[in-house]
């Protein structure tokens, strides 16, 4: 057993999972860091008061959440240059680019339904108590309903970011070489190993551990925010 | 001088109206309240004073000077509105205290933010904090909540919590502190407690507006009364003739139920 893991195939195996691991978190960070904050521009415009960009806004919401991921990242790396529109820069780095695009814009308009959800659920009397005194629109946000707003979409943003954890081996669908690719190359043949099928479910590994990570973590910002009702 | 005077406001909501031709004047240092069935306006005409609802029609001055008038657009900015606002003060039938802060913040939030515009804010951060700090503890103290400073809302009591309510709205030194139903979220063994804070506002020539179910607190306690329905005025006067002797049949029909019940 020992021998199996101090292996020169064992040990180039998990050198190229975790080159694999290192893209799939590149990708799972870029696209919180994106969308997490394109989310609350999106439902601010899904919420306006102006009918035109409500229902724009609205549109393209649906029309994000309504088609698959795959096809999105299929069809954002591609048309372009199909259409000769613009090229994405060629290799890993262009494939990355376009991926990270993808997944932004997808994970954003998942994120504003929920921000809007969380805003609209702040009771109107919250909103009324700030302007009696004086507040500014924009200080009622960051002051008063901001953080309850947060309170509020913990949960159902967590389960997002759990499916983020895994979503991200769509990527492999135009060959950016994710822990899942890396995984199954080693059975079409990698580093002059080929015919192990192994290393394709041992990437299971890398998921559970990290989101069990991301659970805990989500778990205990969820417990901060206890201290209020 | 009244402090308050209110000309021919209206208003509708749809094709129905909930306001009509009301006006009536407040004089300084005393307590006027707003008595009537639900849906006779009176909440409503708490929000117009508040800027909460726009009136259709009408004119509010305050001190004499006209804060709001329906014809002019020029009264109605937004950016104006804000500092209007600050007349009145408003305490919500529903407390809607602030629950991700201690009964201490959702005091002074208010007036920090509202420092943070004076020009020697930078210079005197630490004074000027200090002293929207000390104001606020004293506030609760007035409010009898010295303990409850650092207490979140939800740890605290119905009436502790409207009693905070109170605190915040009279940080900002309103002209005119108004009040919503201030009891009827209550259990009925706490409503003592907040009706005291008032009676003992009042006797302070605090001025303000009560909306209230409590007869016998509006007879003792408001100098003033005015009896809605329908969203007029049906009658108003002298608070303890209006309660005691109504001289609108009205009136009578809507006192008689109460004292019934």
């Amino acid at each position: 057993m020992i021998e199996f893991f101090t292996s020169s195939t064992f040990q180039t195996v998990l050198s190229a999972l975790n080159s694999g691991f290192l893209k799939t978190l590149q990708l799972f960070f870029i696209t919180l860091i994106g969308a997490l904050p394109l989310g609350l521009v999106i439902s601010f415009g899904s919420m306006s008061r102006i009918p035109p960009l409500r229902w724009l806004t609205r549109l393209v919401v649906w029309v994000i959440r309504g088609t698959p991921l795959v096809l999105q990242i299929i069809a954002l790396f591609y048309v372009p240059g199909m259409k000769e529109w613009f090229t994405w820069p060629s290799g890993e780095n262009g494939r990355m680019l376009a991926v990270c695009v993808a997944f932004i814009i997808n994970y954003a308009c998942y994120f504003s339904e929920i921000y809007r959800g969380g805003i609209q659920g702040v009771p109107k009397g919250q909103q009324e108590a700030g302007q009696v005194l004086g507040m500014t629109k924009a200080q009622i946000f960051r002051h008063i309903t901001l953080l309850q707003m947060i309170k509020r979409i913990v949960p159902p943003i967590s389960n997002e970011i759990i499916t983020l954890v895994k979503d991200t081996s769509l990527a492999r669908v135009i060959a950016l070489q994710e822990v899942i690719w890396m995984g199954e190359s080693f059975m079409k043949g990698n580093s002059g190993i080929s015919g192990l099928v192994w290393p394709l479910f041992f990437t299971a590994v890398y998921y559970l551990a990290f989101s069990g990570i991301v659970t805990v973590l989500l778990g205990k910002l969820e417990k901060k925010l206890d201290f209020f009702q | 001088m009244a402090i308050l005077e209110v000309h021919h406001i209206e208003k509708h909501f749809g094709a129905t109206r909930v306001l009509e031709d009301i006006s009536f004047d407040l004089e300084q240092g005393q307590a006027l309240a707003i008595i009537g069935s639900s849906g006779s306006g009176k909440t409503t005409l708490l929000r117009c004073l508040n800027f909460l609802e726009k009136p259709d029609q009408g004119t509010i001055s305050v001190a004499g000077n006209l804060i709001f008038d329906a014809a002019d657009p020029a009264t109605q900015r937004e950016s104006e509105v804000r500092k209007k606002r600050l007349h009145f003060g408003l305490v919500f039938q529903s407390f809607n205290l602030f629950p991700q802060y201690t009964a201490l913040k959702n005091v002074t939030l208010a007036r920090e933010l509202l420092a943070q515009e004076q020009p020697d804010f930078k210079e005197n951060k630490k004074k000027i904090l200090e002293d929207i700090q000390a104001d606020g503890r004293e506030l609760l103290a007035k409010m009898g909540l010295s303990e409850r400073a650092d207490h979140y809302p939800s740890q605290l009591s119905g009436g502790q919590q409207q009693r905070v309510a109170i605190a915040r709205a009279l940080a900002l030194h309103p002209d005119i502190l108004c009040f919503d139903e201030p009891t009827s979220a209550l259990d009925p063994e706490l409503t003592g407690e907040v009706l005291r804070v008032i009676r003992e506002l009042a006797e302070q020539r605090t001025t303000m507006i009560i909306v209230t179910h409590e007869m016998a607190f509006a007879r003792d306690v408001a100098d003033q009364v005015i009896f809605m329905d329908g969203g007029v005025i049906v009658e108003q006067g002298d608070a303890r003739q209006v309660i005691e002797h109504p001289r609108e049949e009205r009136t009578r029909q809507f006192l008689s139920r109460y004292s019934e019940g």
